[in-house]
């Protein structure tokens, strides 16, 4: 059951050729720079492009292949784009029930409840779109699209017309959707931290063509993973949220847990969430450091020394329940604690955040 | 006062002409409005090479003389016109001098004036809106009665009095097609050209005034109606 895609574009100066394929279940990000042709692609999964020979399969349905198209209009796709486009003669009720009211009883998976309820947009159901802020346009635009009961869900750039804080308030409504949608997510962006947050494999994209199809775990554990291209290499660990203690939220990956100072805006304990860490973020001490003033020591054991930039090296530590975390060292810091491979050492994190 | 009074006293060779003018407007209106939608859809979207072409040929009623228009028309829906004879032939009347003729006139006349304002309607509203509708499982009448009618409504409001008003104000296409016959093709600009003719001022001065007055006010309307809509866009 997978989703494919084979298809060339040549416009004046843009040559667009993939030939992909990834499961169509959970979040699949397309990943890759401005022009790298991500939305092209989404696009052509739509049906909004449509070259000649182009082959698009969803399931065991043929949507493009010769002469046979499916239009957008039966494919039965959510649409979420970068602008909410909202229906501006419409109020939000109006425009949460559009794809709703087209669709077959028997076929409406959620209602409009459910969604109100998941979204929080309650108190906006009565009011005209152009009196909403950029946020709550796109908590809207989201609810439209799950009202529809999609089969797919293409979600544009859906956070970057946001600043940073309703984009932070937004992802939790978004997690919570892949969450409990149960839909298969194409989701376009240039944001590394989304791709951490949000997705279960990535598509690189560059210039047109397809770079390389992972699972995020994957792309996370090399540290040449064009994900890590802005800020350096990046760790994600999984865990749960536990209660509040001391002012701090404590945040359990198996045995080990971290402590939070942050504010952390997603609600939640219990449920499963990604804590981002920078590798030149974390230090390394051979023995367990007492009198610090860092809160998140861990125990861990190295797995793998690589070169990073010139006059450092990134070390893969492995977490005692299996995951794994980066850190950038200098080498000369490498030859005087002589750290090797299979070494237990004590991991010294400076910032913990919640990936947002 | 008295002077408003006796404008007001049309006689009936003057109704005739206004009813009759009222319906060469109100059928050339709805004709233009089934043509020029999808004409000018097309034109907003399409990037088809014939695109300038259709163009022009759109536009051509802006700076050509009506009298060529109507001089074309003439000849094609004449007895020996292309149009006009085939009609002859299987046994119907040619268009000429008829209603039906003048009719066809001021579809061609008036066509720049429906296509132009909901081109740029259509082009504003951008293909977004669609693409989100059709997403939705909405076919194409449907995308166009949820959502582009109601999204371009002004485009339509503009395009429906441009319409109306520039075929009440038209004379030499209908003069050269229809010529001059009383309750046929006797609209409001060539029965005010024919008392004037005859020497008529009275009478002609109660119509130019009616027209006058009633163009003023829509073009007011549509001015109104420009910045109304201006100020509110989502």
């Amino acid at each position: 059951m997978t989703l494919s895609v084979c298809a060339r574009i040549t416009h004046s100066d843009f040559v667009f050729d993939v030939d992909v394929a990834w499961p169509a279940e959970g979040v699949t990000v397309l990943f890759g720079r401005s022009g790298s042709g991500k939305t092209t692609l989404l696009r052509l999964i739509a049906g909004l492009e449509r070259p000649s020979h182009a082959r698009v399969h969803f399931r065991d349905e043929n949507w493009q292949d010769g002469g046979r198209w499916v239009p957008l209009h039966r494919r039965r796709i959510g649409m979420v784009f970068q602008e909410a486009s909202l229906f501006p003669h419409l109020l939000v009720r109006e425009n949460l029930l559009y794809g709703y009211q087209r669709i077959p009883a028997t076929e409406r998976k959620v209602h409009l409840d459910e969604v109100v309820g998941m979204l929080d947009i309650g108190n906006l159901i009565g009011r005209s779109v152009n009196q909403l802020s950029g946020g709550e346009r796109q908590r809207v635009a989201l609810g439209r699209a799950l009202l529809a009961s999609p089969r797919l869900l293409l979600m544009d750039e859906p956070l970057s017309a946001l600043d940073t804080q309703t984009k932070r308030d937004i992802l939790p409504y978004l997690e919570r959707l892949v969450e409990q949608a149960g839909v298969p997510i194409v989701y376009v962006t240039h944001a590394p931290a989304e791709v951490e947050r949000l997705a279960d494999r990535v598509v690189f994209l560059r210039d047109g063509h397809i770079d390389r199809v992972e699972t995020l775990k994957h792309t996370l554990s090399r540290p040449d993973s064009p994900l890590f291209n802005d800020e350096g290499v990046v760790s994600v660990i999984e865990g749960k949220l536990g209660q509040k203690e001391h002012g701090l939220t404590p945040f359990h990956v198996g045995e080990d847990c971290f402590w939070l100072s942050a504010p952390v805006y997603s609600e939640g304990a219990g449920r499963p969430q990604r804590l981002r860490i920078l590798a030149k973020d974390v230090g390394i001490a051979l023995f367990k450091p007492e009198s610090t003033s860092l809160l998140n020591i861990l125990q861990v054991t190295i797995e793998r020394i690589d070169l990073a930039r010139e006059g450092h090296v990134l070390l893969g530590l492995r977490l005692s329940g299996g995951q794994n975390l980066f850190t950038e060292i200098t080498a000369w810091s490498r030859d005087r604690l002589d750290l090797r491979k299979g070494l237990v050492v004590y991991a010294m994190i400076k910032t913990v955040a919640l990936a947002e | 006062m008295e002077y408003f009074r006796q404008s007001l006293s049309f006689t009936a060779e003057d109704w005739t002409a206004i009813g009759l003018t009222l319906r060469l407007c109100l059928f050339t209106t709805i004709i233009l409005l089934a043509i020029a939608t999808p004409v000018a859809w097309w034109l907003a979207s399409g990037r088809s090479a014939c695109r300038t072409i259709v163009q022009a040929v759109v536009a051509l009623p802006l700076v050509l003389p009506p009298t060529v228009i109507g001089f074309y028309l003439l000849i094609s829906l004449g007895p020996r016109g292309f149009i006009g004879g085939t009609l002859e032939n299987m046994g119907l009347h040619h268009l000429a001098f008829t209603f039906e003729g003048i009719l066809i006139g001021s579809v061609l006349y008036s066509l720049p004036f429906a296509v132009h304002p909901l081109e740029q309607a259509f082009s504003s509203l951008g293909r977004r809106p669609v693409e989100v509708a059709a997403s939705f499982g909405a076919g194409a009448i449907d995308q166009f009665v949820s959502v582009i009618l109601p999204m371009t409504k002004r485009g339509f409001i503009v395009a429906i009095t441009l319409t109306f008003a520039h075929t009440i104000g038209e004379f030499g296409v209908v003069l050269m097609v229809g010529g001059n016959i009383p309750g046929v093709t006797h609209v409001l600009s060539t029965t005010i050209y024919g008392y004037t003719e005859g020497m008529q001022y009275d009478a002609a001065g109660r119509l130019s005034l009616m027209l006058l007055i009633f163009s003023f006010m829509v073009l007011c309307m549509v001015y109104w109606l420009n910045r109304r809509f201006e100020m509110v866009k989502p």
